[in-house]
């Protein structure tokens, strides 16, 4: 069984996202065999031309959406995290879309559903198709703890970068 | 017929109907779509003759047959076809970024507009519903504020929108239409017509789907494009960006400078790609489907013009830097925004601005009529100050300003002609055709006035491929086989900066267009479309009573100011004789005659029999033209 901090989720580096939505259209084209962002399981985020963030499911632990269904509909895989829809229970309520804090939650254009990242596991193996197609390199499938190291290694060299220059200035 | 939507919508907003017809898939692949279609679609559905302001004067929104696809660039683009209203030709600009999908996807190749609105209105395109909406609150909105508005007032975030500012509800001929913040329909003054017809802004939601004909291969294309677009092809726009052009013209005397007095800029270190990279551009972003990005988000650090943030490309550096003798780049990067926020085309607001910098310093125009500006060359704040008298068309100056130079010199008068650097009515680009005269010949026959981007004739000049102090025969050729590509690449509106990713050229675009459309086509067919369209857009010139040889010249400056700068441009200018022998091999190149008309069997090879009477008639009604005499070659 895998651990709860070892299941793997995509993530952005809001440094290196710049928003360009290639990720949409990889996305919708393995889940839903057309381009379409509104069908996209994760969704670019510009709210200007600094500030780009892609977004989708980080697989929570004890996740508000599965818990906000009055149908059962959702449920969590054990071992990838992954919320999986159960079409048939699923009446497209939203209650789930409003528990998400991420906003990683869609209804589907066409049918009223909820649908998410399901990390592409069933169609293809190893990483999510966004991850391979990002030009930018901005999206990882990652751990909790490996999103952490990454964000310590950085704040430490940062650190030491700026403790450096100071030396330097004196 | 894949990827295309298959569907043309027409609006009339004197009336208010709405209604849809198909696309042929003939029409399809004769046109392809963006301009191409474009150009189509306006001469056939224009009143001959009719004012571009005239409510008649059909404003046409169009996507390319990759819009709504994964394709890099392709995928992300729209068009806008419009007679000028500062040529009173064809009008055409092309824009990127994250409206052109969308408004694929709702369903469109093509929206047609006509009339004009009660009240300013914005047109609401929902799918396959479509609403004309009331804007009056939105008037004088800069382009942002509008964008915002409606997204707001339509409660999605995703909707899109293309909008003018309040020089284009001003009629400024050439205000610009504008999608997400700065991405600009920007040449030609098509937001000029737009607000001719009280729209302020088309708002799209397309939740369709878009399909390609051949999935697979498809994605295998975007693929190989998407690794080219890693490579070296692209690395200008990925490292410094256009603005690399900065010194590289500078070192070649071809940086146009206080409005073609000069070609050097004593300046250009402090305005160099180089330097704006270093110390404003905070990150380098880019448009949706795309994997090259391009777009230098420049953000001034300090001083008075502090927080303000801009996209800035060569061009528009330039005619706000360079032009104007201002080697400031915090007082450009703030000219940069305001111009966008009014809405206007990046290009031509410097060269209007450096035109009455020229006059002022001339003692043509007085700081009287200036309102107490003190419009020296090289006085940012006057600059500043000046651009948003001519958005907000405010004053004497700042009204006939908003004219265009060509329009502005008929009304200040006496020897202000002299000074306006245009062709045909269209301000100049970037580079001094003073130096590099293959640009001369090819800015002088584009179709939408003075255009670099209409056959790309800078190239072969800046590259060395050619004497660029010199027109000779050959010249025509080049400028003719490079149309036909720049009119495919505004057809299937993929994006110039991605041209060096085609390494098969013509047999990459076939393949790219087969695999999305499922239309099989041959190079020689593409690029007869190529030349066709050029064909149309130059018959619909003639129509117009602007397409025949006499429209086809360069500015007084260049022809009569030869460059002054110490190097080996010193003493250059173009002289007619020159530019004679230019047209006259860029005529026969093209199958045309001496005057500059298509000739009836060229039209007929062309499948354009239809149109051939607007040559006909233009034929028997233009006087010949004698033979030419030789060619003095111009300096240096």
């Amino acid at each position: 069984m895998v651990r709860p901090q070892d299941r793997k989720f995509v993530t952005a580096d809001p440094e290196k996202c710049i928003g360009c939505c290639v990720c949409e259209y990889a996305c919708s084209m393995v889940n839903e065999d057309t381009f379409n962002p509104t069908k996209s399981r994760i969704r670019a985020m510009r709210l200007g031309p600094l500030t780009n963030l892609a977004v989708t499911c980080r697989h929570c632990e004890d996740p508000a959406c599965v818990s906000a269904c009055p149908r059962d509909a959702l449920s969590q895989e054990e071992d990838s995290g992954i919320i999986r829809v159960d079409e048939n229970l699923c009446n497209g309520c939203g209650w789930c879309i409003a528990a998400c804090q991420f906003g990683a939650m869609n209804m589907h254009p066409e049918r009223k559903v909820v649908f998410t990242c399901n990390s592409c596991t069933d169609k293809a193996k190893g990483e999510p198709q966004c991850v391979k197609w990002c030009p930018e390199e901005a999206l990882t499938f990652v751990t909790a703890d490996a999103l952490a190291q990454k964000s310590r290694q950085k704040a430490v060299r940062n650190l030491f970068q700026t403790a450096d220059s100071e030396a330097k200035a004196k | 017929m894949y990827s295309y939507a298959g569907k043309i919508l027409r609006v009339n907003l004197t009336t208010g109907e709405i209604k849809t017809e198909p696309l042929t898939e003939e029409v399809a692949k004769q046109y392809i779509g963006g301009i191409g279609l474009g150009i189509k679609l306006l001469m056939d559905n224009s009143v001959p003759g009719a004012d571009a302001y005239d409510p008649s004067n059909p404003l046409i929104y169009l996507t390319g047959p990759l819009s709504g696809t994964m394709g890099p660039t392709g995928g992300n683009s729209y068009a806008v076809v419009s007679k000028s209203p500062a040529t009173g030709g064809i009008g055409n600009a092309e824009s990127h970024g994250f409206f052109g999908p969308d408004f694929k996807r709702a369903g469109y190749d093509a929206i047609i507009i006509t009339g004009k609105a009660p009240k300013l209105s914005y047109l609401w395109v929902d799918d396959d519903k479509v609403q004309i909406m009331n804007a009056e609150h939105m008037k004088n909105f800069t382009v942002n504020h509008t964008d915002h508005a409606i997204r707001e007032e339509l409660g999605d975030f995703y909707i899109r929108v293309s909008a003018i500012g309040e020089a284009g509800e001003k009629l400024c001929r050439f205000a610009a239409i504008i999608n997400d913040e700065f991405r600009a329909i920007g040449r030609s003054g098509m937001g000029g017509v737009m607000g001719s017809k009280n729209l302020k802004a088309v708002a799209v939601r397309g939740t369709h789907d878009v399909n390609v004909a051949n999935k697979p291969g498809f994605i295998e294309f975007v693929k190989l494009i998407h690794e080219r677009m890693k490579g070296p092809s692209t690395k200008k726009y990925k490292t410094l960006g256009t603005p690399e052009n900065v010194l590289v013209l500078n070192s070649l005397s071809a940086l146009a400078t206080r409005n073609w007095t000069n070609a050097t800029f004593e300046g250009a270190n402090k305005v160099s790609g180089e330097w704006l990279n270093e110390h404003y551009v905070k990150k380098i972003v880019g448009c949706a489907t795309c994997g090259m990005r391009c777009d230098h988000i420049a953000v001034v650090p300090e001083g008075p013009y502090k927080g303000s943030t801009s996209r800035l490309e060569f061009e528009c550096l330039w005619s706000m830097g360079p032009l104007c003798g201002v080697d400031r780049l915090d007082a450009i990067i703030e000219a940069m925004r305001i111009t966008n926020e009014y809405g206007m085309d990046g290009i031509s607001i410097g060269v209007v601005v450096a035109f009455a910098m020229d006059l002022y310093e001339h003692g043509i125009i007085t700081k009287e009529q200036t309102d107490g500006i003190d419009l020296k060359f090289g006085n940012a704040e006057a600059m500043i100050a000046m651009i948003h008298k001519i958005g907000k068309r405010e004053g004497w100056l700042g009204s006939a300003l908003a004219e265009g130079v060509a329009k502005a010199a008929e009304i200040i008068g006496g020897d202000a002609y002299k000074y306006a650097c245009h062709i045909k009515g269209l301000e100049l680009p970037g580079y001094d055709l003073r130096t590099l005269k293959t640009a001369a010949l090819g800015f002088s026959v584009s179709f939408r006035g003075a255009c670099h981007l209409r056959n790309g004739a800078y190239s072969p000049d800046v590259k060395g491929k050619v004497n660029r102090f010199k027109i000779e025969a050959g010249r025509g050729k080049m400028i003719t086989d490079e149309s036909h590509m720049y009119n495919i690449i505004d057809s299937l509106i993929v994006c110039k900066f991605s041209r060096g990713t085609y390494y098969d050229g013509w047999k990459d675009l076939t393949n790219y267009y087969t695999l999305a459309t499922g239309i099989p086509i041959t190079v020689e067919e593409m690029t007869a479309d190529g030349d066709r369209i050029e064909n149309l857009a130059r018959l619909f010139n003639i129509r117009e009573g602007k397409g025949t040889r006499k429209y086809d010249d360069v500015p007084y400056k260049i022809k009569n100011f030869p460059v002054p700068d110490e190097g080996p441009a010193k003493g250059v200018c173009v002289n007619d004789a020159e530019m004679a022998v230019g047209l006259d091999d860029y005529y026969a190149s093209r199958g045309w005659t001496k005057e500059g008309i298509p000739t009836i069997e060229r039209l007929q090879k062309l499948g354009l029999d239809k149109y051939a009477y607007i040559a006909e008639k233009a034929l028997k009604e233009t006087p010949p033209v004698q033979a030419s005499a030789p060619a003095t070659v111009g300096g240096a």
